[in-house]
């Protein structure tokens, strides 16, 4: 039974982001993992060893994939041979949705190759939107937009981030990815309540969830997904549950990455804790 | 913003302090970036610029071992930070980052000073090896596909990931020595034992520039591993001229008669080279 309707895949567990380091790994001992997350970007090639690993990982595992570089919020126009070799590794891959970042990275053909913040304003969640669709209708598939973590705010900013994000999600007709670890790390970043944040975004369009850990600073929290997710977002990751039901969730770790089975033992643990959870919010509300 | 990113850091790896126009970069940016309790404006904006300037660099850095070994680590950064100023990424994906760097040489070899030539023939090296990684194929001709042409007017596709590098440094050698001594490296910090910990011995150890010495070079993959391969100056001259579309006997007669050498059984070496090549997959259909 499908949590919401953005949400018809809550067959899908905790899955791993799949990384360099653990290919022999998985392909070796094929361990047991309910799903790979890949980024996109890493796999639009026209051949060679990424294809191969990849194609060998389909026979396998169930895929989704997650993507770095749309740029939704750019005011570039797409480049058309990004959405093509998109369109054909969604193909391939047979994603049952895709994910991108709701924020912009790139101006007059330049790329900074980063995920940058935007202004919250109407104006921009209108252009914002607009991409969405246009890049849902040539892709053919269903898109979630992810909240990015930031360290900065627009003086431009009409709206909360949230606001922003319920806004671009309603005018695209698009799910959400909620980062819950990028709530935190911002709230800490921007001083307001993440509690706020998980609480006002339209719950029905969540259609997958990240966790990660972050690196703390003396004046700020950096998105490094270099650590173990940290008890701050636990608890948080706990709340989303309870407000969106049972969704899809991916533990990142994408620098300093450890051993597989170091990973795979914290997507363990991510699922007994999402379980156990599922269940009291049951119990509860039975 | 994306202009304040762009501009390098300065050299305690920091926001610069003027902007293009001589105002104060704190004052520009508190112009749009609102501050908090902990961090101005400036401080919020300098996260971005540092990670973009952090991810760019580290990339070339991974990417380009050759180039970094062959000028030295120093004026690595330094060529590099200068070709990303001029140069930024015009693609979506980080593969493509180095994509201008030999012509950035080209155009101004002096940061690679002493060693100009052979920093761009390494470039051109480590540019090939991208494409042989992940580079598009095409289905291998097989020989009955071409038992019943003639040499006059058969005509052979090479493969879109195979580069044909005629160099004037043997920057291969010198690259396996670049990365055996990484590796080398790396074995030493990773490992508690005493005996194969080469750390401090192979962070030291010099290695000798690129020879000068012609190379002709043919970078592939095969088995999706890369893989690259000296040719003869002959057979170079032949796959160089059967990826002009030539015929394969217009490419073996531009071989031999611009060979010099006299003691060879063509014939039978340019079989033997033919053999090879279809075994390692180079020949697909011609444009």
């Amino acid at each position: 039974m499908p949590a919401n309707s953005f949400n018809s895949f809550t067959n899908y567990g905790v899955g791993i982001g799949l990384r360099v380091p653990h290919y022999q790994h998985i392909l070796a001992k094929k361990p047991v993992v309910d799903w790979f997350e890949i980024i996109s970007e890493n796999f639009m090639v026209d051949g060679g060893r990424p294809l191969e690993v990849l194609d060998s990982i389909l026979e396998q595992y169930r895929v989704v994939q997650h993507g770095v570089a749309l740029y939704f919020g750019s005011a570039d126009k797409f480049d058309r041979t990004h959405l093509k070799r998109l369109k054909r590794l969604v193909k391939r891959t047979k994603t049952p949705w895709l994910s991108d970042h709701l924020c912009w990275g790139s101006v007059d053909g330049r790329y900074t190759h980063d995920l940058l913040p935007m202004p919250y304003t109407f104006a921009v969640a209108r252009h914002t939107a607009e991409k969405i669709r246009a890049a849902r209708d040539y892709l053919e598939v269903p898109i979630c937009v992810e909240n990015v973590s930031s360290y900065a705010e627009f003086h431009a900013s009409e709206i909360t981030e949230w606001e922003f994000l319920s806004e671009v999600a309603e005018l695209a007709d698009c799910g959400i990815l909620l980062d819950v670890n990028n709530i935190y790390v911002s709230s800490k970043n921007h001083n307001f309540d993440p509690y706020d944040y998980l609480n006002n975004v339209p719950h029905h369009r969540v259609g997958q969830i990240h966790i990660a850990g972050h690196s703390k600073f003396e004046k700020y929290l950096l998105d490094t997904h270099d650590h173990p997710v940290l008890d701050p977002v636990w608890e948080m990751y706990a709340h989303a549950l309870k407000l969106v039901g049972n969704t899809a969730t991916l533990l990142e770790w994408d620098d300093r990455i450890p051993s597989f089975d170091e990973v795979h033992n914290e997507a363990l643990k991510a699922n007994k804790f999402r379980d156990q959870r599922l269940a009291a919010t049951t119990e509860t509300a039975g | 913003m994306a202009g304040i990113l762009f501009r390098p850091l300065t050299p305690q790896w920091g926001m610069q302090e003027r902007w293009t126009d001589g105002s104060r970069m704190d004052e520009v940016a508190a112009e749009f970036i609102k501050p908090n309790d902990r961090l101005s404006s400036f401080e919020r904006l300098e996260i971005y610029n540092r990670q973009y300037w952090f991810r760019v660099l580290d990339c070339l850095w991974d990417d380009y071992p050759g180039l970094r070994a062959t000028v030295g680590e120093r004026k690595f950064m330094k060529l590099i930070t200068v070709y990303l100023s001029r140069y930024p990424s015009d693609s979506y994906t980080l593969r493509d980052l180095g994509n201008r760097l030999e012509h950035f040489l080209r155009e101004e070899p002096h940061w690679a000073a002493p060693r100009e030539e052979a920093a761009i023939d390494m470039v051109r090296f480590e540019w090939a090896q991208v494409l042989a990684f992940d580079g598009p194929s095409k289905p291998p001709i097989s020989p009955d596909d071409i038992l019943d042409t003639p040499p006059s007017r058969l005509r052979l596709g090479l493969q879109p990931y195979l580069s044909l590098l005629d160099l004037d440094y043997a920057v291969d050698h010198f690259l396996i020595a670049v990365k055996k001594r990484e590796s080398d490296v790396l074995r030493g910090e990773t490992s508690n034992a005493v005996d194969s910990a080469p750390t401090a011995r192979a962070h030291r150890k010099r290695i000798r520039p690129p020879k000068h010495e012609k190379v002709y070079l043919a970078v592939h993959r095969q088995n999706n591993m890369l893989y690259y391969k000296r040719l003869d100056p002959e057979a170079f001259v032949i796959l160089k001229t059967l990826s002009r579309d030539a015929t394969v006997e217009d490419a073996c007669g531009d071989a031999v008669a611009a060979s010099n050498r006299t003691d060879i059984d063509w014939p039978a070496q340019i079989k033997a080279w033919f053999d090879d090549w279809a075994v390692l997959g180079w020949f697909c259909r011609s444009l």
